[in-house]
């Protein structure tokens, strides 16, 4: 039968990949389920807690903000990017917050830092760190009330209880706020050494555990393994973690090589605070982070060596946020200068 | 220009070509001073006289001045209103003198004074560079006293505080706590917040002016289908 008979020609190229934004979005959420379980199983059920506040919050204002915008809802808020940054932003949150700061943090991220300057895409800033550090600066006696690991804890509040907390701020009967909240081994470091301490006193506490704190080692390794699995994958680049990484302890190992009294080991800052989440969830966001490969190193490294910058003489314990949104800033020179050279160009 | 009517001079300083919404002019003290209603009311009304008699004196002396030495002599004009205007308000309202600070004198360099003396004031009689002065200088503080409004109220939670800076000690008790025990929200009060705030400002004439603009197409369309 030759009419039956078909030669079908596709122009080039011939593999379709199966990649689109939500399932890419999804990927990395599904990423960060491990570091997401460390978190709750050390720090309680304020983790959890923080996270479905956000999301309720972040999903609603992308859906109100597309609505105004005369957007498509639905098509949109399936890519998962609103999704994503409620779950980066609950991750760094502390556990015992009250309601309404998941909630402005979701609505500055979503409103503000994403949907006014476009929508995903146009966004200079990573959304969920403009949320956290509105909340930073303006809440900070909220912020930095940080939950001990649950081992180390006098109470160990019940799922009820810390719903009662967040919604309330009640809490059972004969505990006080001291009991629930514990500085975090990067915050005691700072307030120690200011006390003159020298870092083996200070670490002899054991709330510091074996690497970078009791707990926090954990949580750290959780987003350790989930960035792994996103680099097999492909979804991130290996130039943006490396960085990072490599920037942070390229700087805590040279200072902990002359002082080690004062200056905490290049491992203890890997494990400890948000440096892993920092590397690899929140630092390689596509849309805010450099495009071309020898400027994702480039932001990278200075990602890492201004959280050590801001770790070891900062103001404030941790420094994840500000680096990353400094070095969004500094993007759009990054890739100026780092534009990958066309075959056959010539060499400037 | 120099045939402009006086509800149009009114109606651009207000409105159509404000000073801090459409010109963008002035954005500095704008930003830095506006953290409460009473001290946006302040500097606005500090910039209103700056303006009004600037304005007044570069159109009188229009004609006697050489166009290649104008501004100069414009800036010399400011910077001595400015400085009368500094001193009468060290001696009579000095606490607010205090608050508003540097901002005072730097009234000086705000460019929408020295943009209206150039731009109308040294092309139009006296009467009408008066109203254009009020009008841009009445516009200016209309958007300082909003601006330091929305930032006291969700910076701090209260309204018209410190009053008594400006009204004299029979409006101590004006400060309005709208929120109890409010927390406060920092940002607000801190300079990004002034940024922010400005931006949905001028987002918000903005939108104003598209559905105004919008109106009589629509009625024109609505001819056109039932015709």
């Amino acid at each position: 039968m030759t009419e039956t008979m078909e030669f079908r020609t596709y122009s080039s190229p011939h593999l379709s990949g199966p990649s689109h934004v939500g399932r890419l979005m999804r990927g990395v959420m599904l990423a960060a389920v491990p570091g997401l379980l460390m978190a709750w199983w050390f720090f309680g059920w304020g983790v959890l807690i923080n996270l479905m506040l956000a999301l309720a919050t972040c999903i609603g204002a992308e859906a109100a903000m597309l609505r105004l915008r005369r957007r498509p809802v639905r098509a949109t808020l399936a890519d998962g990017s609103a999704a994503l940054t409620a779950l980066l932003l609950a991750l760094t949150l502390p556990p015992f917050a009250p309601w309404w700061i998941p909630v402005i943090g979701g609505l500055f991220a979503i409103v503000i830092a994403k949907q006014l300057y476009g929508g995903l895409g146009y966004n200079p800033f990573n959304p969920a760190m403009v949320g956290y550090v509105v909340l930073l600066i303006s809440f900070p006696r909220e912020m930095t009330l940080w939950a001990p690991p649950q081992a180390l804890a006098e109470v160990q509040l019940s799922l009820v209880d810390t719903l009662a907390w967040s919604l309330l701020g009640t809490l059972p009967a004969g505990t006080g706020v001291d009991a629930i909240s514990m500085a975090t081994p990067l915050d005691t470091i700072k307030t120690q050494l200011g006390l003159g301490l020298t870092l083996t006193e200070i670490q002899a506490d054991p709330r510091f555990g074996d690497i970078g704190g009791y707990g926090w080692e954990w949580v750290n390794l959780g987003f350790l393994l989930g960035g792994g699995w996103l680099l097999y994958r492909g979804t991130i680049q290996w130039q943006i973690p490396a960085g990072v990484l490599g920037g942070l302890f390229v700087m805590a190992l040279l200072f902990y090589a002359v002082d080690s009294d004062t200056y905490a080991s290049p491992l203890f800052h890997l494990f400890s605070g948000a440096a892993m989440l920092g590397a690899f969830f929140i630092a390689t966001d596509p849309v805010s982070a450099s495009t071309t490969p020898r400027g994702r190193l480039l932001y990278g490294a200075g990602i890492g060596i201004l959280i050590y910058i801001i770790r070891a003489w900062g103001g404030y314990p941790d420094g994840v946020a500000f680096a990353v949104l400094l070095m969004n800033m500094a993007v759009p020179t990054i890739d100026y200068y780092t534009q990958p050279r066309v075959y056959g160009q010539e060499r400037k | 220009m120099t045939d402009t009517s006086y509800p149009e001079i009114a109606r651009n300083g207000l409105w159509n070509n404000n000073p801090a919404l459409v010109q963008l002019l002035g954005l500095c003290p704008l930003l830095a001073v506006t953290t409460t209603f009473i001290n946006g009311l302040g500097l606005g009304i500090a910039t209103t006289l700056t303006l009004i008699i600037s304005n007044s004196v570069v159109s009188a002396i229009r004609k006697l001045v050489r166009p290649e030495v104008r501004i100069p002599v414009f800036v010399l004009v400011i910077a001595s209103t400015v400085t009368v205007i500094e001193i009468s308000m060290n001696a009579w309202f000095h606490d607010l003198y205090l608050i508003l600070g540097i901002f005072i004198p730097l009234i000086v360099t705000n460019c929408s004074i020295i943009g209206r003396a150039e731009a109308f004031a040294s092309k139009n009689r006296l009467r009408a560079a008066f109203t254009d002065g009020l009008a841009m200088g009445l516009g200016f503080t209309a958007v300082l006293v909003t601006l330091g409004a929305l930032r006291e109220i969700i910076g701090k939670g209260t309204l018209f505080a410190q009053a008594h800076l400006m009204f004299g000690e029979f409006a101590a008790n004006w400060s309005l706590t709208l929120v109890e025990d409010y927390r406060g929200f920092l940002l607000a009060v801190l300079p990004p917040g002034a940024f922010i705030g400005l931006g949905l400002i001028i987002a918000v004439k903005n939108i104003i002016d598209q559905r105004r603009a919008r109106r009589p197409v629509h009625a024109v369309a609505g001819e056109a289908a039932t015709a």
